[in-house]
């Protein structure tokens, strides 16, 4: 909890929710374990938006809470979570790999789930089945089956879990079941608490799959719809109740680290290769668990079966692919005698990190400065004069280079003493590059950056209140008119009440923004690859 | 430190270890030491890479833009309560006021969040639907106003059903949608409907012209000659 992840979670929630749930929200990010009076005493806010907030923040995962450090008894204590907040700086991710992978219906799910926090599936499927079908032409709605077929494949694939069931407060906590429904039982309310990975996934069977989208364009439509939802209403209980979904985000992390291999591959080695890692990775899906060091392994057969059909190469020259990616760092790798092939995760990983790391490196120091840090990457400790011949940099250069990477901490000095006394003049003094710390660092950096970017666009977008205010009149002036059948004189007219230059301005403004949008999200890339990597290390 | 005060006295240049080692030659002009922290925008020697470009990029940044917008709409947006002006205006009556009092504008869970979290639901005010309230453990003005909600609400629900009725097919297609909408959102706003109800006014709130609707369609109720 950096001072840093704190600032930005505090900008992240301030955009999504409000500044009321942001003051509470870093309030808690800053504190640890609070309950309500401390929270509502210390924050000067009153009680009531204090819960409000705290709802908001529980609904969305960013908050949990537990009994209190004195036992059973004391009050209940809130947790904020800054890692889970800074997951919102992921959503345009999520929901664009949820498009690719499972269309327009996929996307629309995700959005609505990581806009609610958790839904149930059946309020899931009514509201994705409404949007689609106000968005198709005239006379068609899209049905609920449909929804509910790609609900629970993203299910079956990890990307939609269960929330875990919550643990009664003062109750005896040996209740884990998840909320039953009310009527026809779900088969996963019998399974035992032990199982909770099986129902985790596990789809409630009693879901109101029968309906249509509902179109809301003629009130006379809208009419007799009124009517007979409120009879659906009375009757329905749609049976899974207490039953939460939310994003998984560990399977999409993994989703995008698979991705990030795989493209590693593709553009060191070349793309049939990558079709082959692609392969093997989507064999061992949903067999390995994600933090695992290393993939299943996998015989050759097994890939050469699994291959997709239009990439029709001969056995012989898939074995020769899978002796090249051996050899590989970031490819397979063959545990010795046994005739299998395993991607190792955590050496992709490492080597995607020191990739960023150099690229780093080079797009702010140059490429010859990039160089000395690439080999003090390979060479783990060199001295200066080595540095200096390995790299084939004068020495002076050199030199200036390695300071500057020296204040900025990306290059450590290593003192190795000769004599017990260390003295300078018997020491040898050597550079070195430590990549976890180093990767920290960069973390750090990279988070200051985003929030920097926000902050840049709420000033911008600030300093042109007035006028973007002035322009979103306009427009719905225009709408309006253009609705009521104006003539095009009236139209020209209003629209002349924009000038020329104002109008620069807008464009400017409207560039302006969408540039440090499209930024944070590039940035995001990169956070992700450093937080997995960092991750990883830390499970080692 | 005596070590660097006998240094001082002697000359720049003595250290803890020995710089030759480091690389630094005898007699080697040294870049000044800076005596102020770096500035603010240091200039940049190299250029930063263009950003990313494409089409995915751009559908990410709709994605977020839109994703940016929608929450800004949805209850979870939780606004401070508006502080009481001084004066009350006459077109506080018609203009939508921010959520001032210990509601919450959506339904939780209340089973899967702790007790003490529970406040008094908003009502969504849908025609014909029973009106549940669920009792909150909040402080007592809450109950008043509660009770007076309650009762005008009751004394207009018989009065306003037919009324909205009418209002629903004579009002145009944007402001219908607009309502199913919220009527068919699971949060259920109604500051638009609860206005009307709580006025006790005769005048529907679709004919307010807030001078949005620039020389629109108001022809009726127009107090102000137009110039």
């Amino acid at each position: 909890m950096t001072a840093q992840e704190v600032r930005l979670c505090g900008l992240l929630l301030q955009e999504h929710f409000g500044e009321v749930v942001e003051r509470i929200g870093t309030h808690l990010l800053r504190g640890g374990a609070q309950n309500l009076r401390t929270i509502a005493n210390e924050t000067n806010t009153p009680l009531d938006l204090v819960k409000k907030s705290l709802c908001v923040l529980v609904q969305h995962g960013a908050c949990d809470f537990g009994s209190g450090r004195r036992g059973p008894g004391s009050p209940v204590e809130y947790r904020a979570s800054c890692e889970r907040v800074l997951r919102v700086l992921r959503y345009p991710r999520y929901i664009y790999t949820a498009k690719t992978l499972y269309g327009d219906t996929g996307e629309l799910i995700v959005e609505e789930v990581l806009q609610r926090g958790h839904m149930t599936m059946s309020n899931t499927v009514k509201t994705v089945a409404d949007r689609l079908t106000h968005n198709m032409e005239e006379g068609r709605s899209m049905e609920y089956s449909e929804v509910v077929s790609a609900f629970s494949k993203l299910v079956e694939t990890h990307f939609l879990q269960r929330c875990p069931p919550v643990a009664e407060m003062g109750t005896a906590a040996t209740s884990t079941t998840p909320a039953t429904p009310s009527t026809p039982a779900a088969p996963a309310s019998t399974a035992p608490p032990t199982a909770e990975i099986n129902i985790c996934y596990t789809l409630a069977c009693c879901v109101c799959v029968a309906g249509r989208g509902k179109r809301r364009r003629s009130s006379d439509d809208s009419e007799e719809q009124r009517g007979g939802k409120k009879a659906k209403m009375d009757s329905e209980s749609c049976g899974d109740e207490g039953i939460y979904w939310l994003v998984n985000f560990e399977r999409f992390h993994q989703h995008f680290r698979d991705q990030a291999i795989i493209s590693a591959v593709a553009s060191k080695l070349d793309q049939t290769s990558s079709e082959i890692v692609r392969t093997m990775l989507r064999m061992s899906e949903v067999t390995t668990t994600q933090t695992a060091a290393y993939t299943q392994p996998l015989s050759a057969n097994e890939i050469f079966r699994s291959l997709p059909p239009n990439y029709s190469i001969s056995r012989p020259i898939l074995d020769q692919y899978l002796s090249l990616l051996v050899d590989d760092p970031v490819g397979a790798d063959s545990p010795p005698h046994i005739p299998t092939l395993t991607i190792g995760r955590s050496i992709a990983e490492l080597t995607l990190d020191q990739a960023t790391l150099e690229s780093v490196v080079q797009e702010r120091f140059g490429s010859r400065s990039a160089r000395i840090f690439r080999l003090l990457l390979r060479k783990r400790h060199l001295e200066q004069k080595q540095v200096e011949d390995f790299a084939m940099i004068p020495a002076k250069e050199a030199k200036d280079m390695l300071y500057t990477l020296l204040s900025e901490n990306l290059v450590q000095l290593q003192e190795i003493p000769k004599t017990p006394d260390h003295a300078p003049s018997r020491t040898f003094y050597l550079y070195t590059v430590n990549q976890l710390p180093t990767a920290r660092l960069l973390l750090q950096h990279c988070y200051k950056t985003v929030a920097n970017l926000i902050e840049r666009r709420l000033f911008e977008t600030k300093e042109n209140k007035r006028l973007l205010e002035k322009s979103q009149r306009i427009e719905a002036i225009l709408a309006s008119l253009q609705a009521s059948g104006a003539e095009p004189e009236q139209l020209t007219e209003v629209e002349e009440m924009i000038t020329a230059p104002e109008r620069q301005q807008l464009e400017a403004l409207r560039h302006h923004i969408n540039k440090l949008d499209s930024t944070e999200n590039q940035v995001d890339e990169t956070v992700f690859l450093l937080e997995s990597y960092i991750f990883s290390t830390k499970t080692k | 430190m005596a070590g660097l005060g006998r240094g001082r006295g002697r000359g720049k240049g003595y250290m803890s270890f020995s710089i030759e080692a480091v690389g630094i030659g005898k007699g080697e002009n040294l870049p000044p030491s800076i005596l102020q922290p770096t500035p603010l925008f240091p200039p940049m020697e190299h250029k930063p890479v263009p950003l990313v470009m494409g089409e995915e990029a751009e559908y990410m940044l709709a994605l977020k833009q839109e994703f940016r917008g929608n929450m800004k709409t949805l209850p979870f947006y939780v606004r401070q309560a508006v502080s009481k002006k001084d004066v009350e205006r006459y077109s506080d009556k018609y203009q939508n006021s921010e959520p001032s009092d210990n509601t919450i504008e959506w339904n939780p869970d209340w089973k899967r969040l702790p007790k003490e979290l529970r406040i008094r639901v908003k009502k969504p005010l849908k025609e014909n639907t029973s009106l549940s309230v669920d009792t909150s453990v909040g402080p007592k003005p809450s109950k008043k106003t509660r009770v007076d909600k309650e009762e005008i609400i009751h004394k207009l629900e018989v009065g306003i059903t037919l009324e909205k009725k009418e209002e629903e097919v004579t009002s145009d297609e944007e402001e219908g949608e607009k309502k199913k909408q919220e009527e068919e959102q699971q949060d259920g706003e109604e500051e638009y409907d609860e206005e009307e109800f709580e006025e006790e006014t005769d005048y529907i709130m679709s004919y307010f012209d807030n001078g949005e609707e620039f020389g629109g369609d108001s022809d009726d109720n127009m107090d102000e000659a137009i110039y």
